[in-house]
């Protein structure tokens, strides 16, 4: 540690100062800020596709409706906006709003500007929006394809970057190990999801050409400068503030950089500030996805599992644009990819595809989840293979307790740790034995339980500069080098003597305040309630860096060090401003209990407040060689972290904690139901400075892993379509499914930060997936296995592959063979009294059709086979309008027609096609038979997946039942048919 | 009520923590945005509009609720509570929300108020609840901070001491404090 202090509140789970507000519903969140009068209201129109051009926009029936000021597309803000630079020099033109070309499903195509945002709403319906689709690539692996569809003409290919590494001497570590094996990992995409979306309020100043954007923008403020350059004005022209309160980030409340370009720029247009606040779907359509990644990992060990070597592959998946910070997601573990292993030798490729879908960025854990899950599934499997236990394994491998400060083979430089020690303490005090005889009992019963274990070592405080090893040395040397990680924290005393801290660590709900106030009244002696936090950022007047903000679990070891430092700074300035009045050295001075006191002579005192107000009312009595005894601003940087170097070393992070888990599952072989018996989690965060919030940093780190383990996936389908937006198909944890969990923990403090903490916010979203997918491993002995692992997956690979027969009666639903395909498919028939050639007739009749397709409006006649018809249809709660497009075709009359039609509406868009047949029957009627196949996508597959297969079959069924009741018929079941209308809530 | 006008705004009169209130809504305003915006009540917030995660919840004549998924224009003459109303007094915690702060039962505190409401209303009507039942309530809310063991701790401490089965923390336990005192 550079300095020990004596303390009296740092260490204590003391009461939060920040929760009598947030409990009595005083919070101060950016919707709770109010707005300047004459505020105007936005609402996106986003893309109901993943891959489409934009041939036309018609705003004129939005235009026309009143309350609606404006909409604002692309080309409206062609020429006052810019890119989004990446970290990448690629010719990806990265917009915040689609102008000719859209690329994931949810990419802006329209900004509707109106009085209210109900407004807005209404408006953002009426535009309408021309495509003409292109072919969406969804799957990493394929964009790589050489007749892959390309997201980016101007690069050519979806492959953005592509690097090599090699440390050590990986080929001969290969080619002498007696044993090698390889895992490959599909790490699917989640999100953070926090419960507060993103907001803001956007004002362009005309007279001196800046934007004033109020934000719950959570940093790294790098992207205020991607911001400003996006807006084309210098950065001190872009005044971000953030509100005092925010409603949980995880990372994610970066990512609402974009929207503040795009509201900041309309607003600009429409002259008047502009306010959004991003709804549900939206947040998880198109806020901030993880990356999804493809990783082959191959190890070299010895008999003993020792590993000499290890070979890394990793695709990466960014989605549609390479957005600013990424691809950090890659290179942020780059110097920690031998996890808490002492492995020398280590070859490196990766590599960075775009897809049509959202793109991504900072979700906490950050690469870590991505790295960890086929580090940790390979050295469970390395177990397997050598029949050994894999705590043995794990421990065999461990960096040795003496080798700290320890220079990992790919340039991270660990700080301090024990693992050896922590393993035992957890194996102890979590009672590894006693489960290993659990899960030996329940095997003995013939019941499916495992154990599975993760090692993992949690880098914080990223170096600004690790995303420089993308580049190459070259390139690298031509930029200039990048590194460190400023944090800084000011402190003030006002003239009655109290303080006021402010830093910029825009806190997500971390309770920041109250650990500044602990750290900074335990420097000064004094009570915490005298020490005051302020958090809220601004641009403008604060003192901010481009590693400020709140990312990489920076915090405790950064920003909570920075302002431990200025107040020992502050510190020395009042003790001899106190030394000068009361005639003793300044050395003998000690600040304690609101007191500056002689440490000789004890009677020899002045109040704090006294001689902190000194500077304010008797400057004269400060002496000459003071400088100033108001206020302190430190900038700390940790001098370990430095630039990349010419071998490509990168000292990636300034902390390295250490996680040690275990877990027992059972699994219920019937329902796939994953059952966590017990889960024990050890952490090594360095010093504690407030142990309630690290056991809630790691409560709820577990939780979200155990969403990302279990329930959470945003999920596409094979065209690109968004299919969980909603919180009933993203689904969270609730505090019904997590676990009680053993927290335990040992404390290595850094030497390198100046409290000695390290983070801990995000071990857990790296090391608890891994654990448990290893657990359902051993209890299920397969090797193969990936996230989510949702009862489905486990049934299946619990029954090997052999489904139960469904209940008599029933059908077993076809299943498609392609993974990602959503087509529906239904058949059915009806009777009707009518003669085959009358129902011919009617379904050539635009009245006829009017009054039979459910919910049309009025059906217009192209040609004889061609119709277009405005139709309302809803599925559940959600009611909207299309626009339908039918034809026919391989007419075959009176016996057999192609029926072909899209939908096309504000809640999403559908095609299908169905094959009529008419056939004669008895007494001179008619049996109408169908087949169709049929897709929707946009609002509708994201928020009604879930319904749209049953809903569909009832629309469809609807119109032959209706052109049944019209031809005189009424055999098909119709009162059946109602029935489940009324029950899907779908109106007539 | 009279038929409502689509086109037109509606008064509706109500009663909001214990004091009658009134706002002017069109009839499709729901009634988190009259309570934030109409009437400045911003502690109930906003999480998904469409009813899963529980942000919203307030209380609907002693019932929990959300109020995303209620109308504005369906409230008219009923009693309404909503987390402002929980506390004693300004800058006092009743019991339960205290116990909250002693257990770090809150990080972002964006879901909080709901799920005070929900645990303030169970309760009321079950003041001796089992941890299993607690897990249900709280199951009803999404918390993406705390991973809710801390809320369950804090809400069976509050059950306690508002039986008066552990420490009393004088005030608080004379107030009762979730304001159905």
């Amino acid at each position: 540690m550079l300095s020990i202090e004596p303390m009296g509140h740092v260490g204590l789970s003391i009461e939060r100062v920040e929760d009598a507000a947030l409990l009595t519903g005083r919070g101060r969140y950016v919707d709770d800020l109010g707005t300047p009068p004459g505020t105007l209201h936005a609402a996106i129109l986003r893309s109901p596709h993943a891959h489409a051009d934009i041939v036309a926009i018609d705003k004129s029936a939005a235009l026309a409706l009143p309350g609606v000021i404006a909409v604002v597309t692309g080309a409206d803000i062609q020429d006052i906006t810019t890119g989004l630079v990446p970290a990448v020099r690629a010719k990806v033109d990265a917009r915040v709003i689609g102008t000719d070309r859209v690329r994931y499903v949810g990419e802006p195509v329209a900004v509707v500007i109106a009085r209210d945002r109900y407004l807005a709403e209404d408006g953002a319906e009426l535009v309408e929006v021309e495509y003409r689709l292109r072919p969406a690539v969804v799957d990493p692996e394929a964009s790589l394809a050489a007749d892959a569809h390309v997201l980016h003409e101007g690069v050519g290919a979806n492959l953005v970057s592509e690097r090599s590494f090699r440390y050590g001497d990986p080929e001969t570590a290969f080619q002498q190990a007696p044993h090698q094996l390889s895992v490959t990992v599909h790490y699917p995409r989640n999100t953070g999801s926090p419960i507060e979306t993103y907001g803001l309020v956007a004002t362009y100043e005309p007279t001196d050409g800046s934007y004033d954007v109020l934000a719950n923008f959570q940093g790294p403020f790098s992207i205020h400068t991607v911001m400003a350059r996006a807006l084309k004005v210098p950065g001190n022209r872009l005044r971000i503030r953030t509100p005092p309160d925010s409603g949980g980030s995880f990372g994610v409340k970066q990512g609402v950089a974009p929207y503040a370009v795009l509201i900041a720029a309309a607003s600009r247009l429409v002259g008047r500030p502009v306010k959004w606040v991003e709804d549900r779907l939206e947040h998880l359509a198109a806020s901030v996805s993880a990356t999804n990644r493809v990783t082959t990992l191959k190890a070299a060990f010895d008999d003993e599992g020792v590993v000499t070597a290890l070979d890394w592959d990793q695709l990466e998946d960014c989605g549609a644009y390479l957005r600013a910070p990424e691809p950090a997601t890659l290179y942020r573990m780059h110097g920690n990819l031998t996890g808490a292993y002492a492995i020398r030798n280590v070859a490196i490729r990766n590599r960075v595809v775009l897809t049509n879908k959202t793109p991504t960025g900072l979700v906490r854990g950050f690469g870590g989840p991505q790295v960890y899950f086929p580090l940790e599934r390979l050295m469970h499997r390395i177990a397997v293979m050598l029949k050994r236990d894999p705590f043995e394994v794990i421990r065999k491998n461990l960096i040795p307790a003496d080798a700290f400060p320890y220079r990992t083979a790919t340039g991270a430089l660990y700080d301090s740790g024990n693992y050896q020690e922590a393993l035992a303490v957890a194996a102890r005090d979590g009672g590894l034995d006693e489960l290993k005889r659990r899960r030996d009992a329940a095997r003995a019963e013939g019941r499916l339980y495992g154990i599975g274990y993760t090692a993992a070592v949690e880098p914080s405080v990223s170096n600004m500069g690790y995303i420089t090893t993308v580049l190459t040395p070259e390139e690298r040397a031509k930029a200039g080098p990048k590194n460190g990680a400023q944090a800084t924290a000011s402190i003030t005393i006002d003239p009655v003597g109290s303080v006021t801290v402010q830093v910029a660590s825009t806190p997500q709900g971390q309770g920041h305040r109250t650990v500044l106030a602990q750290v900074v009244a335990d420097a000064l002696g004094l009570e915490m309630s005298l020490v005051r936090v302020v958090t809220e950022l601004d641009t403008a007047k604060d003192a901010w860096s481009i590693a400020s903000g709140n990312y990489s679990s920076r915090f405790a070891a950064a920003v909570a060090g920075a302002a431990q430092l200025a107040a020992v700074k502050l510190r020395g300035r009042l003790a001899r401003i106190a030394a000068a009045q009361l005639n003793v050295v300044a050395d003998d001075l000690v600040f304690a209990e609101g007191r500056v006191t002689s440490r000789h002579n004890p009677d020899v005192s002045l109040p704090f407040a006294r001689v902190a107000a000194t500077s304010h009312w008797s400057p004269g009595l400060v002496p000459e060689d003071v400088e100033g005894g108001i206020r302190e601003t430190v900038f700390w940087t940790p001098p370990e972290l430095t630039a990349p170097d010419e071998a490509d070393g990168i000292n990636s992070s300034l902390c390295h904690g250490f996680i040690f888990d275990f877990c027992g599952v059972e699994i219920d072989p019937v329902t796939g139901k994953l059952g966590i018996d017990r889960y024990v989690t050890m952490h090594d965060c360095g010093r504690i400075l407030h142990p309630g919030m690290v056991e809630g940093q790691v409560r709820g780190g577990f939780a979200q892993a155990l969403g990302a383990a279990v329930y959470e996936e945003l999920s596409y389908g094979q065209d690109g379509a968004f299919l969980s937006g909603t919180l009933a198909d993203y689904l969270l944890p609730t505090a019904t499914e997590v676990p009680e969990l053993t927290v335990l923990h040992v404390e290595s403090p850094s030497p390198f930060t100046p409290l000695g903490a390290k983070g801990v916010g995000e071990g857990n979203c790296m090391s608890t997936p891994v654990c448990l997918a290893n657990a359902v491993a051993d209890a299920l002995g397969i090797e193969a296995i990936d996230l989510p692992l949702t009862p489905a997956k486990i049934a299946a690979l619990a029954a090997a592959g052999d489904e139960p027969a469904p209940p008599p009666g029933h059908d077993k639903p076809k299943a498609s063979t392609k993974p990602g395909d959503r087509t529906m498919r239904g058949e059915g028939k009806a009777e009707v009294a009518a003669p085959p050639e009358k129902v011919w007739a009617m379904l050539l009749d635009p009245d006829v059709l009017a009054s039979v397709i459910p919910g049309a409006h009025g059906v217009k006649k192209l040609s004889d086979t061609h119709f277009k018809a405005d139709v309302t249809l809803g599925v559940g709660p959600v009611k909207g309008r299309y626009k339908a497009d039918v034809e026919l075709t391989d007419l075959d009359a009176p016996r057999a027609a192609t029926l072909s039609g899209t939908v096309t509406g504000g809640l999403g868009n559908g095609g299908g096609n169905g094959r009529i047949t008419l056939e004669p029957i008895e007494g001179g009627g008619t049996r109408i038979g169908y087949t169709y196949e049929a897709h929707v996508g946009g609002k509708a597959a994201a928020v009604g997946g879930r319904l749209l297969d049953g809903a569909s079959r009832v629309i469809i069924g609807g119109f032959f039942s209706a052109l049944a009741r019209k031809a005189g018929g009424g055999r098909g079941g119709p009162g059946f048919l109602k029935r489940i209308f009324a029950m899907l809530g779908i109106g007539r | 009520m009279s038929r409502l006008d689509a086109k037109r705004r509606h008064i509706v009169s109500f009663t909001l923590n214990g004091a009658p209130a009134e706002v002017e809504v069109e009839p499709r305003m729901l009634l988190t945005d009259a309570l934030r915006y109409g009437l400045g009540f911003t502690g109930t917030h906003v999480g998904c509009e469409h009813g899963v995660c529980g942000a919203c919840t307030i209380s609907i004549d002693g019932a929990p609720a959300r109020a995303c998924l209620t109308l504005a224009v369906a409230i008219e003459g009923a009693e309404i509570r909503t987390v402002e109303g929980l506390g004693p007094a300004p800058g006092r915690l009743g019991v339960l929300q205290a116990a909250f702060r002693r257990h770090h039962a809150l990080q972002c505190g964006f879901c909080t108020a709901g799920i005070l409401m929900s645990l303030d209303a169970h309760l009321f009507r079950h003041p001796d609840p089992s941890r299993e039942e607690i897990t249900e309530v709280i199951g009803g809310h999404l918390c993406r901070c705390t991973g809710y063991a801390p809320i369950i701790a804090a809400a069976l401490e509050a059950a306690a001491e508002m039986r008066g089965d552990t420490r009393g923390t004088g005030e608080a336990k004379t107030s009762r404090t979730d304001g159905h005192a």
